[in-house]
């Protein structure tokens, strides 16, 4: 198994003036390819900044981030976008869709960019939403689909053109308990019929179980990486 | 790029009309500028093409050629030969479109009840006519036939002054070759009526071979007045004659009324400083209701850089839509302005202010007047300055920072 994503000694500071806060200490983590991860711990542990540093939203204070080979944590911008569009897919909390686009476009916007042929955009596009169960809802704008319809677009968004790592900040903090089971169960039937990693962060306890190797942080620090059933 | 040119445009379009009442509001200003502009250009334009053609219609014409002392002193004494070699080979220029010769003295007129000191202009009325506004300004009697026409033709206003009318006959006092003073009877043929009062009332015009009798003088004139074909050509044109014919003075529209070349200059400088303004206004109210849709889509622009999109995709997109919102602006503008000036019509009477304009050598009646310069500077200052100011919104927005635009909610 090759490895993913790969973290050495990465630190990360806020600093607000005077007030310095350290949101990540010394993290060292290794995830191979294929994984489903689930990162949890309380509100302010440091989920959401670790997950945006492997996803180069933001660059670590000192440490070496290294995803599918590349360094993260020295690429320029542009590389930065290149690493997001090709390798990298995202699924936030809410707003996750352009708002002035359909569910279809939503999807074939990450697909447009990457220079895929209309014929290939529309018969892919059309199929991912049907694997996510959002068949008939192709031409819906976001406002017009329910919260769990829209991490489902969010969902296909992030893994149609079959990023190696998808990285997940609270999909289903906003969502019923039954939809997020669901939108769980979707994540990772998705995860294993296309061989790709996920890590997802949650405080949901559902979330934990459905998850083959679970991470705690506490204070900014890892206090358990565990394997699971 | 060409998928790409594709998404940021219809992105741009729909983002467009996302907050469709705000978008409506400064479309609306946009329309109101633009037509503001090319309105009152059009007017200004419209008054200095009046100030130009009323200039060169009363008497002056393009270049008028003098003896060298006539300016100063516009007497008898100040003539020149009209069939001097050298000035008719130099006035055979195909640039020349239409050449007209006076006799140009002081004369005193006496009606049976009043006199008056006024010019008397002995003319060739074929020449004449299309250089000046003679012709087409007779209002009573008929216009002079021929250089040996032994009538006269006078303005309304100084029949009324000399209480006199057309058929009653008048007599015309002036100096001849020899200064001795010499007079006439004439018959009054024609009355004409201009817009400017001081024409009406300071000239009397009849054939110029009749006005030579008077004067005791054969084959020669105290002025030529010419018209080109290209009034840019003026110059030198000017400066040609002027070289060819060296005892003579030659002078340009412009130097003849400077005040009328003054104000022609104004309004044409006038015009961009206009814009200016007015863009001043309007740009304003375009950079920053953009950078208010900029600040509302933050979220947004974190969530297209997560995504791959490059912060210049966010930058073309942000601009893209403002140079769409532009761009419609301009074109209703545009439109509205061109329907404003066709349902003005002929132009607005501004007689009420008629004294005030006619120190400003202008008539009664200002048309509105839209040629394609004044058309291309108002667009172009629009589309310029508006392109550049929403460079910044545009930059603001790719400038985000995408950790920090998608934490916040
Ligand atoms: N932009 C920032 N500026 C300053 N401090 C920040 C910033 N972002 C996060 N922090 C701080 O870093 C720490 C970790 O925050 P982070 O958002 O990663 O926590 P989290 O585990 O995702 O919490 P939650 O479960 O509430 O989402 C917190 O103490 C937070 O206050
Ligand atoms: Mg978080």
């Amino acid at each position: 198994m090759s490895t993913v994503v790969s973290c050495k000694h990465v630190n990360k500071i806020y600093r607000q003036g005077l007030i310095e806060v350290r949101a990540l200490t010394d993290i060292n983590l290794d995830i191979e390819a294929g994984d489903f991860i689930c990162l949890s711990g309380p509100s302010g542990s440091g989920k959401s900044t670790l997950l945006n540093m492997i996803g180069g939203l933001d660059s670590p204070t000192s440490g070496e981030i290294i995803v599918d080979g590349q360094r993260v944590d020295q690429m320029n911008k542009s590389a930065l976008a290149e690493l997001r569009l090709h390798k990298i897919g995202f699924v936030f909390q809410a707003y996750n869709l352009i708002p002035v686009l359909t569910a279809r476009e939503n999807v074939e916007m990450v697909m447009q960019m990457q220079g895929d042929s209309k014929d290939y955009r529309k018969q892919h596009s059309l199929a991912i939403l049907r694997e996510v169960g959002l068949e008939g809802m192709e031409d819906r704008k976001p406002s017009e689909l329910s919260g769990g319809q829209q991490q489902r677009v969010a969902v296909a968004r992030a893994i149609v053109d079959k990023p190696c790592l998808v990285l997940a900040d609270e999909p289903t903090a906003n969502l019923d308990s039954v939809n997020a089971d669901n939108l769980l169960k979707l994540m990772r039937d998705m995860a294993e019929q296309h061989e790709m990693t996920f890590i997802i962060s949650t405080h949901d306890p559902l979330v934990m179980q459905r998850a083959k190797r679970l991470i705690k942080l506490h204070d900014g620090q890892i206090v358990e990486n565990n394997k699971q059933n | 790029m060409n998928y790409m040119g594709s998404l940021l445009f219809s992105l741009a379009w729909r983002n467009l009309w996302r907050n469709r009442r705000r978008t409506l509001v400064i479309l609306f200003a946009i329309v109101l500028g633009v037509w503001a502009m090319i309105f009152t250009a059009a007017f200004m334009r419209g008054m200095s093409q009046q100030v130009l053609e009323d200039t060169i219609n009363n008497l002056t014409g393009h270049i008028q050629i003098h003896a060298s002392q006539y300016l100063d002193d516009p007497v008898i004494d100040h003539r020149f030969q009209l069939l001097d070699e050298a000035l008719f080979e130099s006035l055979n220029n195909p640039q020349i479109k239409q050449i007209s010769s006076r006799l140009r003295v002081p004369a005193v007129i006496a009606s049976e009840r009043e006199s008056t000191g006024l010019i008397m202009v002995g003319i060739d009325p074929e020449n004449e006519s299309g250089i000046s506004f003679l012709e087409d300004s007779i209002v009573e009697g008929r216009y002079l036939t021929d250089p040996g026409d032994s009538g006269i033709i006078i303005g309304r206003k100084l029949a009324e002054r000399l209480e006199t009318r057309l058929g009653k006959r008048i007599v015309l006092m002036s100096q001849d070759k020899d200064n001795k003073i010499t007079d006439r009877g004439f018959r009054i043929v024609g009355l004409f009526d201009t817009q400017l009062e001081a024409l009406e009332k300071g000239f009397v015009f009849t054939g110029l071979e009749t006005s030579e009798e008077l004067l005791g003088i054969k084959g020669e004139v105290s002025e030529i007045s010419i018209l080109l074909y290209d009034i840019n050509q003026v110059d030198v044109i000017a400066a040609e004659l002027q070289q060819q014919n060296p005892q003579l003075d030659v002078k340009t529209w412009s130097q003849l009324e400077p005040v009328s070349k003054l104000i022609v200059d104004l309004y044409e400088n006038f015009h961009l400083i206009w814009h200016l303004i007015v863009f001043l206004a309007m740009g304003f109210g375009i950079v920053n209701t953009l950078l208010m849709s900029v600040f509302e889509r933050t979220r947004e622009f974190g969530l297209f850089q997560s995504l791959g999109l490059k912060p210049g995709f966010i930058m073309g997109q942000v601009w893209v839509e403002s140079v769409l919102l532009l761009s419609i602006g301009l074109l209703a503008g545009n439109l509205f302005a061109w329907l404003s000036v066709l349902a003005t019509g002929e132009g607005i009477d501004v007689s009420a202010f008629a004294q005030g304009m006619e120190l400003a050598h202008l008539s009664n009646i200002i048309p509105f007047v839209i040629i394609s310069k004044d058309l291309i500077l108002a667009n172009s200052v629009v589309i310029i300055l508006g392109m550049l100011t929403s460079l910044y919104p545009a930059w603001h927005a790719s400038r985000l920072v995408p950790a920090d635009a998608i934490t916040r909610v």
